[in-house]
């Protein structure tokens, strides 16, 4: 990694912090070790620990785990929600030069098997009785961890099998253990380099088998110092620690930052409290993925839609105040004196109770990651000032590739290349990243490694994007997804789709054009939203085939089509994708029938060859396709569906520049 | 999940030959059985074999006109529900009786009732001693709460929870009381199977962690013979097994009392 003077600002030490975790929590209790650290609502209080504790919290749990073994080199794999004691654990392991494995917490026995026996993990620290009966399953399979700590010990009076001990009693070994080995804390502590391997986060894996993604000591800190610097989060933020702790963004998030700036992190109470918490916590910094923001202004619009008459017109009149000047007066760009003395009143009458509500009262900035988030939802919360941001990041680059700058933040890029980040297209369209978060390698899989990482550093994303006019990064779809029309033109069928999806009347999309002279796609309607309209329009229908082939409902769905080809049209990069064809497909697209995979992601093949009746027929010129599946009902008899499906042709814009241009 | 750090004890409920009768009705004739401490303790039978009337006996709700009742070592005088719960037994109902337009947090505080020494007056004013009390009971509250894994339903009223939960806020409050004899009357009737899982967790925790004594009337026989330590059987208002589980599945006279027998 290190190669001379041209990286020099790739280790902690060159920016000038201390280059281990157990080293920067020494720096936090002598420097400011009053200030709180953690919190967690226990018994509906919330209990802190200032620095000060936590030092000493880690130390004595250190002690303890060198007193089972745990030495330099040793993996231990953490298992459990957000809670202060797992957070410690892993600074514990990093102060004996041990690897942390954060691991799923909601994983079963054998994806949980699989990491702690690839891991080698020996050593297992677990948040309560259901994480330790599973890895008391994976230890008979996989003689794997041999010690197993616990943190709560509810309902573990009987559990006598060898090596499962609590945490208290560690905690309470340790203390006699430093007695003993007076010094040797302290020497492992000093042994630890800014190049060792900080933590090992196997990455989810969607195909195949998860890969152990090895983090350094300098991946971790110089991203997250980064990452402070850009955003300028100091030790006064107050930051929620919700998400799994063996997602990267979690652990650079909540562990890194937290330990880097030192501000105070709070551990809800459990799961289901998660939005309580966060309107007690009142964060000064919130990162969630968009599904959370969209549960929150779903909750938001059925509330209002039950509320009074005059809160409701209030509502409704001030978001469209705030649709017209609250995020031209969140990215500073001029706004009319009317529309400003109106955006502070409703920011008296309507969004700051709002905010209170959602728990966003304090919020200076939000960010956003994982999926591409609706441009409604994400406007809807910067016109409340509420600063959202997005963000592009993986594990093996230590999560940031991309960022939104401040005042120049759009909903369908995510932003411009973070600190230190250099980005490259490939020919391919693919997405090319060498930073100073750049992974070691993935642990015992050299083959993937070579695969995803450059002699020189470069990391492939396996994402596809090109650069807008800005500068702006903008990730289409995965690369291997990425296809091109017969006359050269960029296809990427996800970009496409997601766009469709937006609109809540479409369900799912799945659009087609690689090889072919123009693009075309099945729509699926969303049985809920496209009933209700048609309820209000009282068009009659008796079944979910019936209504997907009314000639009224397939008006709706041009009309959304033909937006998104406006919208396509706006792009020079992807215009000439735009929608020709479209037909309504019958039936739901759906798992059982291998249509979906679990997680909802469209299987673009198998539907290409089973629907392969209704391609032809959008690449006709006729107006209607037959087609005859079989499809497999809930109590798994199969059956056959035959329709005849109407096949419209959507307007297409005008392409001004020549659409056969390959991305930036 | 086996059992074997519990102690089961001396016997804590001994009843001897109680009868009861509603006028003419025989709903209990002659029934002998006892109840040790720590154990969990079940009593089935067929619908209307006078498993609700057996624990309102015990609860001091209604008064067997013979037998004896014999609770802590002394046999018991008439007594009244208040009474019981003075000496430690508490209950939860085969429909749920909790005050619905209450929050969770409030109904299991009413079952620390019996636990506060502060008067009305003193409370209303809530200061000095009275606050200091209330926040001890609020901390008990507190644990029973994260016991049951109830936190996110803290300040719901209980009316808007669904069924399962209720239930479990119903056994919050009676283990507020902390009692030494915990009746649960059909504590899992209603329950998806989800619901019925979590029921027995608690119920085998609230022994194990707690060492109440249990006793409950429950009609899912793979639970009963699960969770139980050893089981009563009644039919028609009589005794006609008491055993461990596996011999009372064995003995024919309950097989003849839940499958029919044939004439």
């Amino acid at each position: 990694m290190a190669d001379g003077s041209a990286t020099a600002g790739t280790t902690a030490a060159a920016h000038g912090l201390p280059d281990t975790f157990p080293k920067l929590l020494e720096r936090n209790a002598r420097e400011f070790g009053d200030r709180p650290s953690i919190r967690e609502k226990d018994y509906g209080i919330w209990q802190t620990w200032t620095w000060k504790q936590v030092h000493g919290e880690v130390r004595e749990f250190a002690a303890g785990l060198a007193s089972l073994g745990v030495r330099r080199g040793h993996k231990v794999a953490i298992v459990g929600d957000n809670r202060p004691q797992l957070y410690w654990s892993m600074c514990a392991a990093q102060m004996l030069g041990a690897v942390p494995v954060p691991v799923y917490q909601d994983s079963v026995a054998e994806e949980m098997g699989f990491v702690i026996d690839h891991a080698e993990a020996d050593f297992a620290i677990a948040e309560d009785q259901e994480q330790v009966d599973k890895l008391l399953v994976i230890r008979g399979k996989h003689k794997r961890p041999g010690h197993i700590v616990y943190k709560d010990p509810r309902g573990m009076r009987d559990y006598n099998q060898p090596g499962i001990v609590s945490l208290a009693e560690v905690a309470g070994r340790g203390a006699e253990f430093q007695n003993q080995h007076p010094g040797f804390l302290d020497a492992e502590i000093a042994k630890g380099r800014g190049s060792d391997v900080s933590v090992m986060l196997y990455t989810s894996g969607t195909t195949g088998q998860p890969k152990g993604v090895m983090l350094s000591y300098d991946n971790v800190i110089v991203s997250g110092h980064n990452g402070i610097k850009f955003d300028g989060l100091t030790r006064d933020d107050e930051v929620l620690a919700y998400l799994p702790m063996a997602w990267v963004g979690d652990h650079i998030y909540s562990y890194g930052e937290s330990f880097i700036a030192g501000f105070c992190l709070s551990c809800p109470e459990s799961g289901a409290t998660v939005l309580t918490d966060l309107r007690e916590i009142g964060p000064t910094f919130f990162f969630a993925p968009p599904r959370i923001f969209e549960n929150l202004l779903t909750t938001v619009s059925i509330r209002m839609e039950d509320a009074g008459w005059l809160k409701r017109s209030m509502y409704k009149y001030f978001m469209e105040v705030a649709r017209r000047a609250g995020i031209a007066i969140l990215d500073k760009r001029p706004v009319s004196a009317a529309d400003r003395f109106l955006y502070w009143l409703g920011g008296f009458l309507v969004y700051a109770p709002l905010k209170n509500a959602l728990g966003f009262s304090r919020i200076r900035l939000g960010y956003t990651a994982g999926e591409a988030i609706g441009p409604d939802i994400f406007d809807f919360y910067r016109s409340l000032g509420l600063n959202l941001k997005q963000l592009y990041g993986m594990t093996e680059t230590s999560v940031f590739i991309c960022m939104q700058p401040d005042g120049q933040v759009k909903a369908d890029t995510v932003g411009v290349p973070a600190p230190q980040v250099e980005i490259k297209i490939a020919e391919s369209g693919e997405v090319l990243v060498k930073s100073p978060g750049v992974f070691l390698t993935y642990y015992k899989n050299d083959s993937a490694t070579n695969e995803t990482k450059t002699p020189d550093g470069w990391v492939h994303t396996g994402d596809a994007g090109f650069f807008d006019k800005d500068g702006h990064l903008k990730i289409i779809d995965r690369a291997k997804d990425v296809g091109r029309l017969r006359n050269g033109t960029l296809f990427a069928p996800k970009y496409i789709e997601n766009k469709l999806k937006f609109f809540p009347y479409i369900k799912e999309a799945v659009a087609f054009g690689d090889g072919q002279d123009y693009v075309a796609c099945f729509v699926n309607i969303d049985l809920e939203a496209v009933g209700n309209w048609a309820e209000k329009r009282a068009v009659s229908y008796g079944s979910y085939q019936e209504l997907a082939a009314k000639p009224e409902v397939y008006d709706l769905l041009q009309e959304c089509v033909e937006k998104v080809n406006r919208d396509l049209a706006a792009d020079p990069n992807v215009a000439g994708s735009q929608i020709k064809r479209f037909l309504i497909l019958h039936k739901e697209l759906d798992a059982d029938d291998g249509e979906l995979t679990r997680t909802r992601k469209v299987r673009r093949r198998f539907i290409g060859d089973r629907y392969n009746a209704l391609i032809d027929g959008l690449y006709s010129d006729r107006d209607r396709a037959h087609i005859k599946t079989t499809v497999t009902f809930e109590d798994g008899r199969t059956g056959a569906i035959e329709a005849d499906l109407a096949i419209r042709e959507a307007k297409r814009q005008p392409i001004a520049s020549p659409a056969h241009k390959t991305a930036a | 999940m086996s059992s074997t750090g519990r102690v089961i004890g001396d016997t804590l409920l001994k009843i001897e030959n109680i009868s009861l009768s509603f006028g003419g009705v025989r709903a209990l004739s002659n029934v002998s059985f006892d109840v040790r401490k720590g154990e969990i303790r079940a009593i089935i039978g067929p619908n209307g074999a006078g498993k609700s009337s057996m624990l309102n006996c015990i609860n001091g709700f209604y008064h067997p006109q013979q037998g004896r009742i014999t609770y802590k070592g002394s046999v018991r005088e008439q007594m009244r529900p208040h009474e019981a719960a003075a000496q430690g037994i508490a209950r939860t109902f085969q429909n749920i009786a909790l005050f619905k337009g209450m929050s969770t947090l409030d109904n299991i505080m009413s079952g620390r009732l019996l636990k506060m020494k502060r008067g009305f007056f003193w409370q209303a004013l809530y200061w000095g001693p009275a606050e200091r009390e209330e926040l001890e009971h609020r901390e008990a509250v507190e644990r029973i709460i994260d016991f049951l894994e109830i936190q996110a339903v803290r300040k719901m009223p209980v009316g808007k929870l669904p069924y399962g939960l209720q239930k479990r806020v119903e056994l919050g409050r009676a283990l507020a009381a902390e009692p030494d004899l915990l009746l649960l009357d059909e504590p899992m009737a209603g329950m998806n199977v989800e619901e019925k899982e979590d029921m027995c967790r608690f119920i085998l925790d609230v022994n194990d962690q707690f060492g109440t004594t249990i006793a409950l009337i429950e009609h899912d026989m793979g639970v009963v013979m699960d969770l139980s330590d050893r089981v009563v059987v009644l039919e028609y208002g009589q005794k006609i097994a008491d055993g461990t589980p596996d011999e009372v599945r064995a003995d024919q006279r309950v097989i003849d009392a839940y499958l029919g027998v044939q004439h």
